[in-house]
């Protein structure tokens, strides 16, 4: 079985879909696991949203399990930052408010553009808008909660800062956007959230060597691959098989 | 050990516009904020409503069971208050 | 709206406690009586004897925990699932048994007894959970045979509930068999893909029921002349059917199902039975019954471990959201106020 290869698909709808398709899966590694019963249903919803805007974004570049389950990890076009393992709860708020952030800027900016995502991103805006709302109540609560929470919510913010400056490359296929903009508007956005959970806007770069567009390119970090492995394997195991 | 024993509130729903809040349920919530937000992701999963309210469950004063008769049953002889207690000649319309 | 009464409840519990007059304690019981003769529903302000309140309590408790832990198995293969449908109805599915846990705990609130306290008591083993979640998912067609069949089991179980004689949990009852109506009917769909799909996914489908079919008989309980809760639980109307009723209906009904799937039922005596009107169906293996509830199943342990290691590494969460809150009330409350405006 040959995977179809990136070079066919829009690149566009992969890099969106992958990134929402990257970030649900990795909500969904949270069942069972939250920190309260209320935290389950309200991850599940986020993760739910997620996916079925990637079914959607996968399914214009072609067929959504092809694309999912039988791509190698080279193939992927998600940016690095929603591979990022769970961590605690701080480092999946902490994810979740920088990539909530960009993603309701950028499909704002679709929904009110001309591209084949204007649609579907009118739509997900909405959702979005709640998960980045979720993420900004939880960032507060824990920066400016105890101590304890205050410190995980930092530490959490400044490790996963440098996977942030990869969401502002280019995308080929989404004219119009003005990703310069972008950056600027994401930037106080995150800083006025930070500033009022009590937390420090980071100071290294927001991407390092490697991070600068990686994730758009192809080029993973390590977690990535056994994330992969994982929610391929059965499907993988079934060549040709229907569920 | 802080208190984590988040507090209960009660849950209002609208399902659509022209109805009234009615009560779905209840849920736990550090502070009104997420408690309207938990009773969102909870109550509302399925399109269920359109307009929420919250409320701390001890701000809510009940009518007791014991006073059920004093409080009710006095409202139950009046029937002159419902139209069905009253007689009006067969063909005489629009009353 | 007696439901919003909670604390109430337990302030109601004290002062008509066993030091109150007995004259008094006698005429409500007579008015609790006639209540439930009358199937009228009682409310959680309403006086009613200590017994049914600890039976309600306990048996509400152990549903919304087999909710919360019946994430786990299924949970188990939220990763893994083989197609992005199948992976959004499974999250669905999952998302949904947490929401129902928290509709029972609410419920079992209203009786004045708190989550954190029931939570406390599941997480220490004093209080049980269904043990068919003591069982691991091993293939994915685990996945279609829980929902077919111990989804399945439950609805047949929780039907009835819905017209149980306390109120909050019956009205508890009737949204979590609306939602969960569909989560029987996935796991049919699933079983039906596999059994009509490859060989080795049609084997998958029948191995997971070969697993799946006994302990959801159990799951209706012992027999009925061994249950010791039955009798006072059918009085008292919080229980309708008797475990061995509910149990040949769930067989009545699963029969024709399998035979629609094209998968067998492991067990040789299962046969029509004119006179009866039922099928017969072979002894259940109440030793290992005895052995699951009693923590040697495959899975007691992994499961509470995971649940109390859930619990234990969310409390700085719970602390933090609790410490925020005292210090932004007031802040809060008139937010809060004008959504309301």
């Amino acid at each position: 079985m040959t995977a179809p290869t990136a070079s066919t698909a829009p690149v566009a709808a992969l890099a969106l879909g992958d990134d929402a398709l990257v970030l649900s899966h990795r909500l969904g590694e949270w069942a069972g696991h939250a920190p309260v019963l209320e935290e389950e249903v309200a991850l599940a919803n986020i993760a739910l949203d997620l996916l079925g805007q990637a079914r959607l974004l996968l399914s214009m570049a072609g067929d959504e399990d092809e694309l999912a389950y039988l791509r190698e990890e080279r193939a992927f076009r998600n940016v690095q930052l929603v591979e990022q393992p769970n961590g605690d709860f701080a480092h999946t708020i902490a994810r979740q408010l920088y990539f909530s952030t960009y993603q309701r800027l950028l499909y704002g900016q679709l929904a009110a553009g001309d591209t084949e995502f204007a649609g579907l991103a009118a739509k997900a805006v909405k959702e979005v808008a709640y998960h980045q709302d979720h993420a900004e109540q939880w960032t507060l609560r824990l920066g400016d909660g105890t101590a304890d929470s205050h410190e995980r919510m930092q530490r959490a913010c400044t490790a996963l800062w440098r996977f942030t400056g990869e969401m502002f490359q280019p995308v080929e296929g989404l004219d119009g956007v003005d990703w310069e903009g972008l950056r600027a508007v994401w930037r106080k956005s995150v800083e006025g959230v930070l500033g009022r959970a009590t937390l420090t806007v980071p100071e290294g770069p927001q991407s390092g060597a490697w991070t600068a567009g990686a994730g758009r390119q192809g080029l993973h970090t390590e977690p990535f691959g056994r994330m992969l492995a994982e929610m391929q394997h059965l499907h993988r195991s079934h060549p040709g098989a229907s569920w | 050990m802080t208190n984590t024993d988040w507090p209960l509130w009660e849950v209002f729903v609208r399902s659509r516009r022209g109805l009234s809040h009615t009560h779905a349920g209840s849920l736990h919530a550090p502070d009104a904020e997420l408690a309207l937000r938990n009773a969102r992701d909870l109550y509302t999963r399925r399109g269920e409503g359109v307009s929420l309210w919250v409320v701390p469950s001890a701000a809510i004063t009940a009518s007791s069971p014991d006073e059920k008769d004093p409080f009710f049953e006095p409202a139950a002889d009046k029937p002159y208050r419902h139209p069905t207690f009253y007689e009006i000649p067969e063909g005489v319309q629009h009353l | 709206m007696a439901t919003a009464a909670h604390r109430a409840a337990r302030t109601h519990t004290d002062t008509d406690g066993p030091a109150g007059d007995t004259a008094l304690t006698t005429a409500y019981q007579v008015a609790f009586d006639a209540a439930v003769a009358a199937d009228e529903r009682i409310e959680p302000r309403d006086w009613m004897p200590d017994a049914y309140r600890s039976t309600l309590v306990r048996q509400i408790a152990q549903h919304a925990h087999s909710e919360i832990i019946g994430m786990q198995p299924e949970a188990n293969w939220i990763t893994r699932a083989p197609s992005l449908r199948r992976k959004a109805i499974l999250m669905a599915k999952v998302q949904d048994e947490a929401g129902h846990g928290l509709y029972l705990y609410s419920a079992a609130e209203t009786l004045g007894t708190g989550r954190d306290e029931l939570l406390d008591k599941l997480h220490s083993g004093r209080q049980k959970y269904s043990s068919i979640f003591n069982y691991p998912t091993l293939t994915w067609a685990d996945v279609g045979a829980i929902g077919w069949l111990v989804d399945g089991a439950a609805i047949t179980n929780q039907v009835p509930l819905c017209r149980c004689s306390y109120g909050p949990y019956a009205r508890a009852m009737v949204r979590i068999c609306k939602e969960e109506s569909f989560h029987q009917r996935q796991g049919y769909e699933l079983l039906l893909a596999l059994s009509r799909g490859t060989p080795e996914q049609h084997e998958m489908a029948q191995d997971a029921v070969n697993r799946w079919w006994w302990p959801s008989l159990m799951m209706f309980g012992p027999p009925d002349d061994e249950s010791q809760h039955s009798t006072q639980s059918m009085a008292w109307k919080i229980k309708r059917h008797s475990n061995d009723e509910l149990r040949q209906r769930f067989v009545d009904i699963c029969v024709p199902q399998a035979e629609s799937l094209g998968l067998t039922l492991p067990d040789p005596e299962l046969r029509w039975n004119e006179e009866r009107g039922h099928h017969d169906f072979g002894p259940i293996d109440w030793a290992e019954f005895r052995q699951v509830l009693k923590g040697n199943g495959p899975c007691n342990e992994q499961r509470i471990d995971q649940r109390r290691r859930a619990h234990e590494e969310g409390a700085w969460v719970r602390e933090a959201a609790a410490a925020y809150a005292a210090k932004h009330t007031t802040e809060a409350d008139s937010e809060a106020g004008a959504e309301r405006a």
